[in-house]
């Protein structure tokens, strides 16, 4: 029996509502609540009196009878944040002080990820953070845990969990090896936000090109352009033929075209013929002999 | 090592700040979880627009003019604040809220440079006004969570809000 009224005793504080607290002689109320809980703010006073919870976030006012309580209703003090507490009436004002915490449900991502746009086998190309919020828009600041995974046609999903940090977190991850848009999807449980990443081929590969002679002229050729995982170049990149002869240098600028470039250019023997697509450079052709 | 700053007001923003007195500013070295590099620039900027979003919180919330708000704040910040603003004009009081001290460090700068994150251990002084009545004062020491965005030439505040550890 000794024993038994111990550990009732000892059981006590962890029975009882551990948020109730006398913040002042005449105000009792939580010390803390989450955003948007119903509670309620009891006075001792004999007159009656103006309640006031002022924050940055929100401020109410209640008139309080002697020995009431005012409740205040769910949904009502929603905004998280610090609040002062105190009770206006004939005697001195007492303030107290209330935390309104994020509700723990997370409601909402804010999600940025970057870029929308860009080329295939980037290590460390894409990258996205989040921002967590609660039904009441209040920044979810508990450590939340965030699933970030990045699908794309024909390749493995990446996938991540990260920790938030003050309700934040971030994550960044390599474009695949194959052009196509990409899912990247951030979720925290139910709550998922989506954005699109657009892998592109990276810059030509191995770029070659052959000369035959047509006419007067010489035919340049590009084999099909692709970028170094097999992805082709898209039509409409520009692809420089440069012919260098005696001194002096001509060039054509052609955009590819199903896949290929080609362009005719005056015959000189001796010619050294080159072929670029931006900063890569492809194979060099000496034309005849001079 | 750590930067001290001790910023004159008066100096730095606006003619009705000029009686106040000075706010000390800490700034601990900055603590990032991100891949992107913070130039000195940047932070110097971010923190000098955060510090500056006061005088605007302050002026807002003492003359409940939600119109101030605009140079400073944006998004859910700035609805809060006007929210506020609007509920104490609805109450017949207004705020004057005076930092003493703020205790930064930024704790996150997302990898594509569009928001920074700082938390700050502030002290301030809440005087709360019923009509221009002074009912209650309170010394306050809070930590904040505080999200800023670029905006054209400035960065501004778009998440403040106290929570605890």
């Amino acid at each position: 029996m000794r024993f038994r009224l111990a550990s009732l005793i000892a059981m006590l504080p962890l029975a009882a509502p551990p948020f109730i607290t006398a913040q002042s002689n005449n105000l009792i109320f939580p010390r803390s609540v989450a955003a948007g809980s119903a509670f309620s703010v009891k006075s001792s006073e004999a007159s009656k009196g103006t309640l006031y919870i002022v924050g940055l976030g929100q401020v109410i006012k209640r008139d309080l009878e002697p020995g009431q309580s005012a409740n205040i209703e769910a949904g009502a003090l929603h905004s998280a944040g610090h609040y002062l507490v105190f009770l206006v009436n004939e005697g001195p004002t007492e303030t107290g002080s209330l935390e309104v915490t994020p509700a723990k449900e997370v409601a909402d991502l804010s999600f940025l990820a970057r870029p929308s746009r860009l080329p295939v086998s980037l290590r460390g190309g894409i990258t996205g953070a989040v921002y967590i919020f609660d039904p009441y828009n209040n920044l979810v600041t508990a450590p939340t845990s965030v699933t970030f995974e990045l699908s794309s046609p024909n390749s493995t999903p990446q996938k991540r969990s990260v920790m938030t940090r003050n309700g934040s977190a971030w994550t960044q991850f390599d474009s695949t090896a194959h052009q196509g848009n990409g899912k990247f999807v951030a979720n925290v449980g139910a709550v998922s936000s989506e954005r699109v990443i657009g892998q592109v081929p990276g810059d030509p590969c191995g770029l070659r090109m052959i000369a035959v002679p047509a006419g007067g002229l010489i035919k340049l050729q590009t084999d099909p352009i692709r970028d170094c995982s097999g992805n082709a170049v898209p039509d409409g990149t520009v692809v420089t033929f440069t012919a260098s002869y005696n001194g002096d240098q001509s060039t054509v600028d052609v955009p590819i075209k199903r896949g290929i470039a080609e362009a005719q250019i005056p015959t000189h023997p001796g010619a050294v013929l080159t072929v670029a697509s931006g900063v890569v450079m492809g194979n060099q052709i000496r034309w005849g002999n001079k | 090592m750590r930067k001290v700053f001790v910023i004159a007001l008066a100096a730095l923003c606006f003619p009705f700040v000029i009686a106040r007195a000075q706010v000390t500013v800490h700034v601990e070295p900055a603590h990032l979880d991100s891949p992107r590099e913070l130039a000195a620039q940047t932070e110097q900027g971010v923190i000098r627009d955060y510090l500056e979003s006061w005088r605007t919180l302050q002026a807002a919330l003492d003359q409940n003019k939600p119109g101030l708000l605009d140079r400073d704040f944006v998004g859910a910040a700035k609805d809060r604040l006007a929210e506020t603003i609007q509920l104490q004009t609805g109450a017949g009081i207004h705020t004057r809220y005076e930092d003493r001290s703020h205790n930064l460090q930024i704790a996150f700068y997302s990898p594509e440079g569009l928001s920074i994150q700082l938390i700050d251990m502030v002290d301030y002084d809440v005087q709360v006004f019923d009509k221009d009545k002074q009912i209650s004062t309170q010394q306050v020491h809070a930590r904040y969570v505080v999200v800023m965005t670029p905006a054209e030439v400035r960065w501004r505040v778009r998440i403040l809000q106290a929570a605890n550890e």
